[in-house]
């Protein structure tokens, strides 16, 4: 076996930093080591050319400004920002937010917090194939509404959202846009100007760079976006976000942003052709694998599948040296398998089942092809361990089963 | 999630999976847990007249622990009779595999098993042996 084992094939949760990106930053720890906000000696010059360079990095990859990129500690904060400080900004204007069930929980409980502080929050339902429905968007907008918010891609399904057409329902209804672009930034083709968008969210870690920086596009012009900042302080990034600037991680972000501009073209053929070289793999010799969300509308290295019959935490269990996440509860601290397959309208049960398979820069056909090989492994042997497995083999409609959950 | 290194044995090399026919007179089939909840399990014992559970097999859609479970729930009865094997507790379960707070639900699904077989074969038989024997009314530990 030419791979070496554990494969990792998680990366819609992280990446591996590159080692290109790694290299751009060490200078800027024990060299170029300045606070990027002082401006009376080279040290701080050097460290403030540093982040300009990167903020116009991290800009062209989806056709911003410069200085509409405002540096953050992660994604999870530039939703909390967008979402908070656009419901305190706008308070005047209206009370009332848009955004979608199968949503990441930093802007799901970012509205679950404004709820408590009485503001209206309406949640989209989705398709079976997780796009959102735009006529439904266009009915729900109300001339209390100040924002609407919708994820380019999805992180469980990797599910694409029709940025243009939504940015254009809210541009004719004027209300600002705001996109959870974590896990399309950098990977699919992207203009916040085309698609309208007025404030995004992300983040280096998902791109091959470090945890713990991200960034909120906030748009200058057509409309300026204003916005309240949740942190106070030295008034830092326009006002938008004080502390001082994490220079080392801010300059891994520009390189691993120019790195992703420079390959997009190419990666995202090279990842299409392994996912759907794995999709065969997988179907070819498995017979009820069913792939959740949209193939069509998808990140090129997403891959989502339920093995009916077959619970996912023990499918992982048995695919120890491959790293991977499932939708089931029992993976998770909650007993609620994923809430985003059930937004799709997948049964608990093939909730239940379900690999979530990130395939990225650093994945080769060789280690696509042994997960493969050991994923048909591990369903068949479970399988034949499994009572559903038996029942449907004999003919029983598990539908119609009346099962005894029992006392646990 | 770490696993003992006796979960992980019975996952990896679980015993006595199969199934017998479940309409045969010496067989008491329990299946417990429902799909929506993630873990079913199917036990079946083989009783013979003098009420021991000669053999035992299971079949488990669940996590690796609720496999386990079940693996040494199998190997727990044989050659108990049935009113022993009635007494078998789920936190013993929990001791052998060393099983989390998070996971002793899949040791109940376990015991529940076994008292749902007993009471299966001895609805069979028409037996009025150990007539306390109600899967519902039996307390057990829930994480
Ligand atoms: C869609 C999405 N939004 C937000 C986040 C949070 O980003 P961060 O880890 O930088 O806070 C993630 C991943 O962690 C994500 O996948
Ligand atoms: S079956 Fe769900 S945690 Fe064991």
């Amino acid at each position: 076996m030419s791979v070496q084992t554990p494969i990792y094939l998680d990366n819609n949760s992280t990446t591996r930093v590159d080692p290109r990106v790694v290299e751009a930053m060490l200078p800027y720890f024990t060299e170029v080591y300045g606070n990027a906000a002082s401006r009376s000696h080279p040290f701080g010059w050097s460290a403030e050319d540093a982040v300009e360079n990167a903020r116009n990095q991290v800009a062209r990859v989806f056709g911003a400004d410069p200085k509409e990129i405002i540096f953050t500690s992660g994604a999870t904060e530039s939703n909390n920002l967008a979402i908070k400080g656009i419901a305190e900004m706008y308070a005047d204007k209206g009370d009332h937010i848009i955004t979608a069930v199968t949503e990441h929980k930093a802007v799901l409980d970012a509205c679950k917090h404004l709820e408590k502080d009485g503001k209206k929050v309406t949640y989209l339902e989705v398709k079976p194939d997780g796009m959102i429905d735009l006529e439904e968007l266009r009915n729900a907008i109300t001339d209390k509404t100040i924002l609407v918010s919708i994820m380019t891609a999805n992180n469980e399904i990797g599910v694409v959202q029709p940025m243009a057409e939504i940015g254009k329902i809210c541009r004719e209804k004027g209300v600002l846009l705001h996109s959870d672009a974590v896990q399309a930034y950098g990977k699919i083709p992207m203009d916040v100007n085309a698609m309208n968008i007025d404030l995004a969210s992300i983040t280096a870690h998902k791109i091959y760079g470090p945890k713990g920086i991200g960034v909120l596009y906030v748009r200058r012009r057509n409309p300026r976006v204003r916005l309240t900042a949740q942190m106070d302080g030295g008034g830092h990034e326009r006002g938008f976000r004080s502390g001082t600037l994490n220079v080392p991680g801010i300059v891994g972000f520009g390189k691993a942003a120019e790195l992703m501009q420079q390959e997009m073209e190419d990666e995202s053929k090279r990842l299409t052709t392994l996912r759907e070289r794995m999709l065969t793999g997988l179907k070819d010799a498995i017979d009820e694998a069913y792939v959740n969300g949209s193939l069509e509308h998808r990140l090129p290295g997403n891959l989502n599948v339920s093995f009916n019959y077959v619970e996912g935490e023990s499918l992982l269990m048995g695919l120890k040296d491959v790293a991977l996440s499932s939708g089931s509860a029992c993976t998770s601290a909650s007993l609620e398998p994923s809430y985003v397959l059930k937004a799709l309208g997948v049964g608990d049960e093939l909730a239940h089942s379900s690999l979530r398979f990130g395939l990225g820069r650093f994945t080769t056909e060789e280690e696509v092809d042994y997960v493969v090989r050991r994923v048909i492994h591990e369903v068949s042997r479970l399988r034949e361990m499994s009572p559903l497995w038996e029942l449907a083999q004999e003919g029983v409609d598990l539908a119609t089963v009346k099962w005894n959950a029992g006392s646990h | 999630m770490p696993y003992s290194d006796k979960v992980i044995d019975h996952y990896e090399n679980p015993r006595n999976v199969g199934s017998f026919d479940k309409n045969d007179p010496e067989v008491g089939t329990g299946i417990v847990g429902a799909p929506e909840c993630g873990d079913v399990m199917k036990l079946q014992l083989k009783i013979n007249a003098q009420g021991v559970i000669e053999d035992a097999k299971f079949k488990t859609f669940g996590c690796g622990s609720a496999i386990a479970s079940s693996s040494l729930a199998t190997e727990m009865v044989k050659g108990r009779t049935l009113e022993e094997a009635m007494q078998i507790k789920n936190t013993e379960i929990v001791q052998e595999l060393a099983l989390p707070p998070v996971k002793i639900h899949c040791s109940v699904l376990a015991e529940d098993a076994i008292k749902a077989a007993i009471q299966d074969y001895q609805q069979k038989q028409g037996a009025k042996l150990l007539q306390n024997a109600d899967v519902s009314a039996t307390e057990t530990v829930v994480a």
